[in-house]
C-alpha cells in the first residue's frame, strides 16, 4: 500500500446540547413517544415560521472559540432542497454561503513512537467551516404493512456540522481525529457526545492517489456512529478504491453507506443522479449578526481548553506528557484530578494521577459509570492518598480503604481506618513484639535461614505482616527482622 | 441564457412534479420568461455593492433555550392521511 496516498476528510454532526429546538420551542429529549415533540413548525404546517434558538448560536460561537477559528460577525442560514418523507418541509436550513465558523482547528495525538524529543506524535487537522442546521426526522422501515413510518421528533433538532480539511491520510489518523473532536465537543458542553443516540455521527470523504499527483476521486461513507465502523468502513473503502484502480476501472464519484455486518461499503446513489440541492437564502430568516461582545462575553465562560490545561499539568505539577493527556481526556476527569490535588498539595499529584488513572478509572470502566457519577469524590479519594502521603496507611491498604469508601461503608478515610483499625504500625516497639512473638512461633524458618536459606527470610516477613494484618510498614519489618536474626 | 425541455424535465423530477408535455412546454416558456427578468436585474451595474441575503436589512431574533410547545400530536394526526403508533405513515421509501 506504499505506493498509495490516502486522502481523508470528516464532516461531522454534532448534535447541540439545547433544550429546544433550533427554530421552534419543541423539547430536544431523546426517547419520547413518536411524534410527540413534534409541533407545528418542526412538521412544517403551512404558515409557521422558525425563530433561531439562542443557545444553538451560544454553541456555535463556543466550538469556533475553542478551534481558533473565526466567528462570522455576520451569517446566513440558506434552504437545502430536497424530497424525502422525513423532512417536511422539502427543505433542511442550514448555511451554506457564509457559516458562523471558519478556519480553525485541533491537535490530534497518534500513537506509534514518540519524537526524539520524547513529545508524543500529534498533527494539527484545519477545518474548513462550521455551519449551524437542523436534523431532520427518522424514516422506519419495518412493520408498517410496506409502508414507511415517520417519526418528527428529532426533526428541528440543532446541529453543528463540523467540516475537516482533507488533513488526513489514515483510518487510524481519522479516528484519532473523531476522538479528539468529540472529546472538544463534550468538554466545552455543546454536546453530549452520546454516538449511540445519534448525537455525534461522521460522514468521512475518502480518496487514493499516487504520492505527487493530483488528488483522486472521492467517495463519501455517510452516517458512522461508532469510531470502530469509522475505522473498518475507511480500510475497506481504501482498499476497495485502490482495487479498482489497479485493475484498470475509474473511480466514480459516490455516496456510500457502511455495513457493519459484512463490513462493506456500497454506493447509495452515484453522481449521474446525485442531488441538486439548489441552496438559496432562506427568506424566512435574516442574518444572524453576532457582535464582538457577545463573543467575549461566551469567551469569559468557557473552561480552560484541554491543550491549555494539559500544559500546565505538566508545568505546574511536573507530569508527565502521557499523565496529562490521560487526565485531560474529559472535563469531569481532570476537575476531579483538580479537587484532589487542591487538597492534598502539589506533592501529592502524581499519587493522585495514579490513582484517578488507575483504580478510580478502572472502577469507574468495570461498572460503566461516568466519574461523575463515582462513588468516591475527589475529596474522599484525596482523604486517603494523603494518609499514604502521612504514612497513616501503605499504599496496599489505602486500596482496601478506597474499596470501603466505594461501598459506602463510610465517610472518609479516617473513620474507615478508625473503623476497621487499619492504622499502619510504626511504633517499631510494637513490631519487635510482633517479631519477636513470629521468630518463636516459626523456628524452623529461623534455622533455615541461619543455614544460609533467603527464601527463609520472606517467609519470616510474610508471617511478621500478616500477623499485622498487612499494618506494619513492610520496609520497617525487613529491617528490624534482619537486626533481630543477625542477634 | 434560455432552458430546454430537457432541462425542464429535470427540473420537475427535483421538485417531484408531473408535467404533461403540453405542461412542460408552458413551464418552458414562463422560466424562460423569468430568465428573461434576470437578464434586466443582471443589466444593472452592481459593482462594489455588498450582496444583501434578505429584502429587509435588519438582523435575526434570537429566542430564548426555552420549551414553549406542548404535545399536539393527537390534533395534527388528526388531519393526516394514515398514522399507526404514533407515526405518519408514507408509501414505502428505499435508499
Amino acid at each position: 500500500m506504499s505506493q498509495w496516498e490516502v486522502v481523508i476528510g470528516l464532516e461531522t454532526h454534532a448534535q447541540l446540547k439545547t433544550q429546544s429546538k433550533i427554530f421552534s420551542g419543541a423539547s430536544t429529549a431523546f426517547g419520547a413517544e413518536p411524534n410527540a415533540q413534534a409541533c407545528a413548525v418542526d412538521i412544517a404546517l403551512p404558515g409557521v415560521l422558525p425563530v433561531l434558538n439562542r443557545e444553538a448560536v451560544v454553541c456555535a460561537i463556543k466550538f469556533g472559540l475553542a478551534v481558533g477559528a473565526t466567528v462570522a460577525p455576520r451569517s446566513i442560514f440558506a434552504r437545502k432542497n430536497y424530497f424525502y418523507p422525513d423532512l417536511p418541509k422539502g427543505y433542511q436550513i442550514s448555511q451554506f454561503e457564509i457559516p458562523v465558523v471558519s478556519g480553525g482547528g485541533l491537535t490530534i495525538q497518534l500513537e506509534g513512537p514518540s519524537t526524539s524529543s520524547g513529545q508524543a506524535r500529534t498533527k494539527f487537522v484545519h477545518l474548513t467551516r462550521a455551519h449551524l442546521e437542523e436534523d431532520a426526522g427518522k424514516s422506519l422501515h419495518e412493520d408498517f404493512h410496506g409502508k414507511t413510518g415517520i417519526d418528527l421528533n428529532r426533526a428541528g433538532t440543532p446541529l453543528l456540522e463540523i467540516v475537516s480539511e482533507p488533513d488526513m491520510s489514515s483510518a487510524v489518523e481519522a479516528v484519532a481525529y473523531a476522538k479528539a473532536l468529540h472529546a472538544l465537543v463534550q468538554w466545552i458542553g455543546i454536546c453530549d457526545g452520546n454516538m449511540q443516540e445519534g448525537s455525534f455521527r461522521c460522514d468521512a470523504n475518502v480518496s487514493v492517489r499516487r504520492p505527487g499527483a493530483p488528488l483522486g476521486t472521492r467517495r463519501e461513507i455517510k452516517n458512522l456512529n461508532s469510531f470502530r465502523f469509522l475505522e473498518q468502513a475507511i480500510n475497506y473503502e481504501i482498499q476497495w478504491q485502490i482495487n479498482e484502480i489497479e485493475e484498470g476501472r475509474k473511480i466514480q464519484q459516490a455516496t456510500v453507506l457502511f455495513d457493519p455486518d459484512t463490513g462493506e461499503t456500497r454506493a447509495m446513489r452515484s453522481k449521474e443522479d446525485a442531488q441538486d440541492y439548489r441552496y438559496f437564502p432562506d427568506p424566512d430568516l435574516l442574518p444572524l449578526e453576532i457582535k464582538a461582545d457577545w463573543i467575549a462575553d461566551v469567551k469569559a465562560g468557557l473552561p480552560e481548553l484541554p491543550e491549555a490545561m494539559k500544559a500546565r499539568f505538566e508545568a505546574d505539577y511536573g507530569l508527565s506528557a502521557y499523565d496529562a493527556a490521560g487526565l485531560t481526556t474529559s472535563l469531569a476527569t481532570a476537575r476531579y484530578f483538580e479537587t484532589v490535588v487542591g487538597s492534598v498539595g502539589k506533592a501529592g499529584a502524581k499519587p493522585a494521577a495514579n490513582w484517578v488513572m488507575g483504580e478510580v478509572a478502572a472502577r469507574l470502566n468495570k461498572e460503566g459509570l461516568d466519574i461523575d457519577a463515582a462513588p468516591v469524590t475527589a475529596a474522599q479519594l484525596a482523604g486517603v492518598i494523603a494518609r499514604i502521603l502521612d504514612n497513616t496507611i501503605s499504599n496496599k491498604i489505602a486500596r482496601d480503604v478506597f474499596e470501603a469508601l466505594w461501598n459506602g461503608e463510610g465517610q472518609d478515610a479516617d473513620s474507615i481506618i478508625e473503623a476497621k483499625g487499619l492504622k499502619q504500625i510504626t511504633d517499631s516497639g510494637a513490631i519487635e513484639k510482633i517479631i519477636d512473638e513470629v521468630l518463636a512461633a516459626n523456628q524452623k524458618s529461623v534455622e533455615e535461614f541461619r543455614a544460609g536459606k533467603d527464601k527463609a527470610f520472606n517467609a519470616l516477613v510474610g508471617q511478621a505482616m500478616k500477623a499485622t494484618k498487612g499494618k506494619a510498614n513492610p520496609q520497617q519489618v525487613n529491617d528490624l527482622l534482619k537486626a533481630k536474626l543477625a542477634s | 441564457m434560455s432552458l430546454n425541455l430537457e432541462e425542464i424535465g429535470r427540473i420537475a423530477k427535483l421538485a417531484r412534479l408531473e408535467l404533461s408535455a403540453a405542461e412542460a412546454e408552458t413551464t418552458l416558456n414562463q422560466l424562460n420568461g423569468i430568465f428573461g427578468f434576470i437578464e434586466q436585474l443582471q443589466a444593472v451595474n452592481t459593482d462594489g455593492i455588498e450582496p444583501m441575503a434578505h429584502a429587509v436589512d435588519v438582523v435575526q431574533r434570537l429566542r430564548p433555550d426555552t420549551v414553549t410547545e406542548t404535545d399536539r400530536r393527537e390534533a395534527f394526526q388528526a388531519v393526516a392521511p394514515e398514522t399507526e403508533a404514533g407515526l405518519y405513515l408514507v408509501p414505502r421509501v428505499v435508499e
